[in-house]
């Protein structure tokens, strides 16, 4: 078959590789029709996650047809058309029975602080993942649901990880009615997690980026009020005036490791691997979110320490919460939102682009070319 | 405003808010979202029908953290280790948990030994790295690579600088090296 192959830092190919076995009795091969590079598989990329190896597949965003079970499987059958949340998980081990999927513990050996993910390093398993033509899915019976009929694939692909995860990021805000919710990063995870904070009730949503054309995506898909940070000497005292001085009630930090505005902190930490990422975008979160307010990370952030502005955190009685999202346990609400016409997922595709020009997509996506900001890929185009 | 009690009033109406963004308030009771509460014991929400799962074959010796009491029931089979950089990985994992800056940097290290590792083996392979094509580079002519960064604000330009010098220099190093011993051989 077919697979994105990673070949070193900022090197991938295609190239032939075996097919995936069935190695475990609820096991499922998925043939993958559609798969996405999310914002995280840069930082797998770059070459900042910690025991990345030369010959893995990536992707943890796909979906597809179920080409082959092993013996226990019992909810699938060949033929279905089915989404698979990002995370591989039990679903009977002591986190997984309290909805804590991504923290599954038997299906990680490589680590404990997280759980399985798909194409996602040996330090999250070590599994391929879905920018292949076939994928081995564990837990057939646990992780993928079929697709609906009405549910179209693009809008499947972005609910098992973009949408979910957004979702999950607002929600982890605790956002009340009238909130001002400020969301660090326009790329897909932050613009979903802007659209979903009007959905629980925000009063104002403030989406803050440098990249032009995401800042507009956040202004007529999210609704959201922009602030593009290189305008502005320091984005944190604009902050403040942009709320009367009080700060956001919620922010959500939707950047993660390799955030951009400080050459110092970006090559010590998404260059030079010093720090488990680029702590600027959860520093800034952490300043200009309001005293007794919460901050909300779905920004990913490597497990090697970062210099987090901690002492701010504990003065200011902030509630920090943060985690990969169980992606599956948003399903049935989202599906809701979609039907209703909340939530249209797809909005935010920018590009398709064919399983053999993995390479052009990952440069593209990576330096932000062409006004990038989801790219899709496809097997067999 | 933060010197008296009141919460700023938000610029708009939670009706004007309804009527202005599509599914407004859908949520606001937090029930409704589904991850609240964070933590629900239910077991048999997920779908799983075993108490701890049937344990996959392990073919090959597997690493693990020795902060698990035994090798995960399953697990990825993506990249077993292998050569200089698989000694490092299986050091760091025998011999460091993962609260130790040591465990992960010594992965790190590992990551880029297995590049070079890679790399050469690949020189004796019929299909060889090839810098152009796996970086993606030429995306730069058919994806705008000027247009899309200046003119623009764009932050990001303050480092992008040292991307190809952090992509080309090992191979131009090791390039360089090579003609460096050649030329010494020669001299000899």
């Amino acid at each position: 078959m077919r697979a994105m192959v990673y070949r070193g830092p900022y090197k991938v190919r295609v190239e032939e590789k075996a097919m995936p076995p069935i190695e475990h009795p609820n096991d499922a091969i998925i043939r993958v029709t559609l798969a996405a590079i999310c914002g995280s598989d840069l930082h797998l990329y770059h070459g900042m996650m910690p025991d990345t190896r030369v010959g893995m597949t990536f992707g943890h965003e796909f979906i597809g047809v179920v080409e082959q079970v092993g013996s226990s499987v019992q909810n699938l059958k060949v033929g279905d058309r089915v989404m698979v949340p990002f995370n591989v998980y039990c679903g009977s081990c002591y986190f997984c029975v309290r909805g804590l999927y991504s923290n599954c513990h038997n299906v990680n050996p490589n680590a404990t602080a997280v759980g399985g993910i798909y194409g996602y390093s040996h330090t999250c398993g070590g599994y391929d993942g879905g920018q292949s033509e076939y994928v081995r899915v564990p837990f057939a019976d646990v992780g993928p649901s079929v697709i609906p009929d009405w549910l179209e694939d693009e809008d499947a692909l972005m609910c098992t990880d973009a949408l979910a995860t957004g979702y999950f990021g607002a929600q982890l805000g605790d956002i009340s009615e009238g909130d001002t919710v400020a969301v660090f990063g326009a790329g897909p995870v932050g613009l979903f997690a802007a659209k979903s904070a009007w959905l629980m009730g925000a009063g104002r949503v403030i989406v803050i980026d440098h990249l032009e054309y995401r800042l507009e995506k956040a202004r007529t898909f999210a609704h959201a009020e922009t602030r593009n940070f290189a305008e502005y000497d320091d984005i944190v005292v604009e902050m403040k005036k942009a709320t009367d001085f009080l700060g956001a009630d919620v922010v959500i930090d939707a950047v993660g490791a390799e955030a951009d505005g400080n050459f110092t902190q970006h090559v010590t930490a998404a260059k030079l691997k010093l720090q488990g990422g680029s702590p600027i975008a959860l520093n800034w979160a952490i300043d200009s979110v309001r005293k007794g307010g919460t901050v909300s990370v779905m920004g990913a952030y490597g497990p090697m320490f970062s210099a987090v502005k901690f002492g701010d955190a504990m003065n200011k009685g902030l509630t920090l919460r943060m985690n990969q999202a169980p992606a599956k346990r948003q399903w049935p609400r989202l599906f809701e939102h979609i039907q209703n016409g909340y939530l249209k997922p797809n909005d935010i595709v920018t590009h398709r682009i064919p399983l053999e020009h993995i390479a052009e997509g990952y440069h593209m996506f990576s330096a932000k070319l062409d006004d990038c900001i989801k790219p899709v890929i496809v097997p067999g185009a | 405003m933060p010197y008296t009690a009141e919460h700023p009033t938000p610029p708009e109406s939670s009706d004007e808010l309804r009527a202005r963004i599509p599914g407004w308030g859908a949520d606001l009771d937090p029930k409704d979202r589904p991850s609240v509460p964070r933590e629900r014991f239910d077991p048999s929400a997920t779908g799983a029908h075993w108490d701890f799962p049937d344990r996959q074959e392990e073919k090959v010796p597997r690493e693990r953290s020795i902060e698990h009491k035994f090798l995960t029931p399953v697990f990825g089979t993506s990249a077993p280790l292998r050569g200089l950089s698989g000694m490092l990985r299986r050091f760091a994992y025998a011999k460091y948990s993962e609260g130790r800056a040591a465990h992960w940097l010594i992965l790190l290290g590992a990551d880029r030994v297995d590049a070079v590792e890679s790399h050469l083996r690949s020189f004796a392979t019929l299909r060889p790295d090839n810098p152009i094509t796996e970086t993606g580079v030429l995306s730069e002519f058919t994806r705008g690579g000027i247009s899309s960064r200046f003119g623009r604000k764009r932050v990001d330009l303050n480092h992008q600088w040292i991307d190809p010098i952090l992509v080309a220099g090992p191979w131009i190093a090791a390039a360089g090296a090579v003609v460096w011993g050649v030329k010494a051989i020669a001299k000899r």
